[in-house]
Order: structure tokens, then sequence, then C-alpha cells
């Protein structure tokens, strides 16, 4: 686990994962606490869980539980969209103790097609051509799903544009009807208050 | 020889607020920095990439887009940060990929006593072709829900836009013509009491 950083006791951090629908997220990962006496961080600290939060796109809650200092979570995307990963540590101390950080260890990885090297290595040569041709064949999936998922995107994007640009012509017709509607309206009241006050 | 790492974490960067992430790398490795804002503002964030001795080996200011490659030089924990400290009140959505190592040879040669088949040879071919694809998909959607933030943003501030500027169109003339007619109603009633 290489990649880190570092949080607030009670700080929530969330990272968001745009992945198509039916995709396989997994994610790994340990948490470690500073120690304010030993000015470190220890390698394990009792107690100490992380709350994982999986939300999908439509605010749905996927997935929320609580793991211990280190662990391994998955869903799978039952829709396509910004799916937001949550990590908050079950600590109950006060937000006041002064210097009090925790260091996040995370890996996250989206859709099989990594390489499971200890599977590889039971298979005598003759599989290892199929063992990556299936492996292959997996990226490939992974690949046309993400392509459906760019061409709802792409739809969507359009839809937006195009509202856009009715919107323009729209408010800008009704607004010159505004314009001219008022102008009349403004001549028209005038005149009648000139004449009632016998000024024309 | 260490095992090739990629992370690629996309997360929301508040206004004034820094994130930093570290990872230990082994000296000689080739490593690359990619990163990229999706939504926010300008759409542009600062970044600064430095090694264990504190060096800067990267660091740009209000950049939307940009991709760095370095060869450690030392072993040690190395830092990036992503930093929206001079932005007062917009968030922005920072994606970055940090690649350390490169990819380990799919038929790796230890255990090898003739050349690669065709097939083996096909195999990594299609393999690394795949990898590309899937690496200009990121790219791709990555700019896609840029542009469509961007079109979302335009969309509401036309519409939002509109509906105050009839509005106000509306209060100023109607305003206008009652307070012309105030003047001369006003005028009219010290006339009358001068004259009695």
């Amino acid at each position: 686990l290489a990649l880190y950083f570092h949080s607030g006791e009670r700080e929530e951090k969330c990272i968001i994962e745009d992945v198509p629908t039916d995709t396989l997220v997994i994610g790994n990962y340990k948490v470690q606490r500073w120690d304010i006496h030993k000015q470190e961080f220890l390698e394990s600290a009792p107690g100490l869980g992380m709350f994982v939060t999986v939300t999908t796109p439509s605010a749905e809650v996927l997935l929320s539980k609580l793991y211990g200092p280190q662990g391994t979570f998955s869903f799978t995307s039952h829709q396509s969209g910004e799916h937001i990963i949550c990590l908050q540590s079950n600590s109950t101390r006060f937000v006041a103790f002064a210097g009090s950080k925790l260091r996040i260890h995370l890996d996250i990885r989206v859709g099989e097609h990594f390489l499971d090297e200890s599977a590889l290595q039971a298979k005598d040569k003759v599989n290892e051509v199929n063992f990556r041709l299936e492996h292959l064949i997996e990226q490939i999936h992974h690949i046309t799903k993400e392509q459906n998922y760019e061409r709802e995107r792409e739809e969507k994007f359009r839809k937006t544009s195009e509202e856009t640009n009715s919107n323009i012509l729209w408010w800008a017709i009704v607004q010159t009807l505004i314009l001219i509607s008022i102008g009349i309206w403004q001549i028209k009241s005038l005149r009648d208050f000139f004449i009632s006050k016998k000024l024309v | 020889a260490c095992a090739a790492r990629a992370s690629e974490i996309t997360f929301e960067l508040p206004d004034n607020a820094k994130q930093c992430f570290y990872e230990e790398i082994a000296q000689g490795t080739k490593c690359t920095l990619e990163f990229q804002v999706i939504t926010g503002g300008h759409y542009d964030v600062d970044c600064r990439l430095e090694d264990p001795d504190g060096t800067v080996l990267y660091k740009e200011m209000k950049k939307q887009y940009d991709s760095f490659t370095f060869t450690a030089s030392r072993n040690g924990t190395y830092k990036f940060c992503f930093s929206n400290e001079f932005s007062t009140f917009t968030h922005k959505t920072v994606y970055f990929d940090f690649q350390v190592g490169e990819d380990p040879p799919l038929f790796p040669s230890e255990n090898r006593v003739t050349a690669l088949t065709q097939m083996e040879s096909a195999c990594v071919s299609i393999h690394e072709a795949l990898k590309s694809v899937i690496d200009y998909q990121t790219h791709f959607r990555l700019r896609e829900a840029q542009g469509r933030s961007r079109a979302e943003d335009l969309n509401t501030r036309v519409a939002y836009w509109s509906i105050g500027e009839a509005i106000i169109l509306l209060v100023v003339s109607i305003g206008q013509v009652f307070l012309l007619k105030s003047f001369f109603s006003d005028k009219r009633t010290t006339t009358t009491r001068v004259g009695s």
C-alpha cells in the first residue's frame, strides 16, 4: 500500500470514482494514528477503525460499514456515474486534541483488469497464454463498458447545450416583448396622466 | 525490482485548502505524475512535487492540466500537493494519476529457454494497445466531464441572469412612470397652497 495522505482525527475524506454500470471497485486501505509521545505514526492503533461509506450518483448509500485499521472493501456499481467513497475514523476523541492526525494509505482499483500474479504461478506454459488472453478479454469488456457510458454522458452534454441554446433564444424574445409592451404602457400612461393634469 | 504501481484518485479540493499525498519511492524508479482539474471556477490548481530532501522538483501555479515525468534520484518519501488557496469560494474537483515504475513484462524472461512465441508476442502487443486505449479513454472522460461542467454552469447562468434582467426591466420601467407622476403631483399641491 503505497500512496498515503494525512487527515484530521474526525475528518471525513472522500474520493470520487466515475465508473460505468456493473463495474467492480475494490479498495485497500490502512490507517495509522500519530502518537504525540513517540512523535511518530504507530504501526497499529488498537480500537481504531474506519467507517467506509459509498454513495451512488443518485445519492443512495451503497455501502456503509465499519472496518478495522486495515481493510479491503469492494462494491459493484448498479448505475453509471460518480460514486463517492468516504472514509472517516471512528475515533471518539475530541477534535481539540492538538497535533493529532491520521495517516491513511489508500489503493483503489476499478474494474477487474489488473493482473493477478499469484494465480499465474501455478499455471504451466500453455495455460499461461490462455490466462493472458482471458485477462485481455476482460480488459476489452471494461473498455466497451466505458464507451457505452461515454455515449450516455455525451447525450447528456448535448441536451444541456441544446437547452442552453433554446433558453438564450427564448429569454431574448421574452425580454424584447417585455421591453416593447412596457414602452407602450409607459407612453400611454404618461400621456393620460398629462392630459388629466391639463398640461397638454 | 519493485512492482509498478499506479494510483489514480479524483477528489474534491475545498476553497482555501491544500491536499498533499506521499509515496515512498526507490532510487532510479521512473515516475509520472499527471493531473487535471475537472470542475470548479477557472478549472485551475497549484501543484508542487518535492523529493525527500524538500527540493522542489515541479512547481506550477494555476494549471489546468499537466504531466510530469521524473526519475527518483534517491530513496525516500516523495510528496506532491495540490493547492486551492488562491480561490475564495470555488471548490475544485481534481484528478491525478501517479505512476511509479514501469509495468513488469507479461512473459518474464527469467524462466524462458526460447524467444516469445507468436501467440505471446501478439498478447504483448494487444496488451500494450489496450493499455493505451484505456489511458485515452480516461483522458477523454475527464475532458468530457470538464466540458459538461462548463456547459451546465453556462446553462444555469443564462437562466438566472435572464430572469434577473427581466425583473429589473419591469421594476425600473414601472418605477420610472410612478416617479415621474409623483413629480407633477407635488407641484400641483404647492401651487394651490400659494394661490390661496
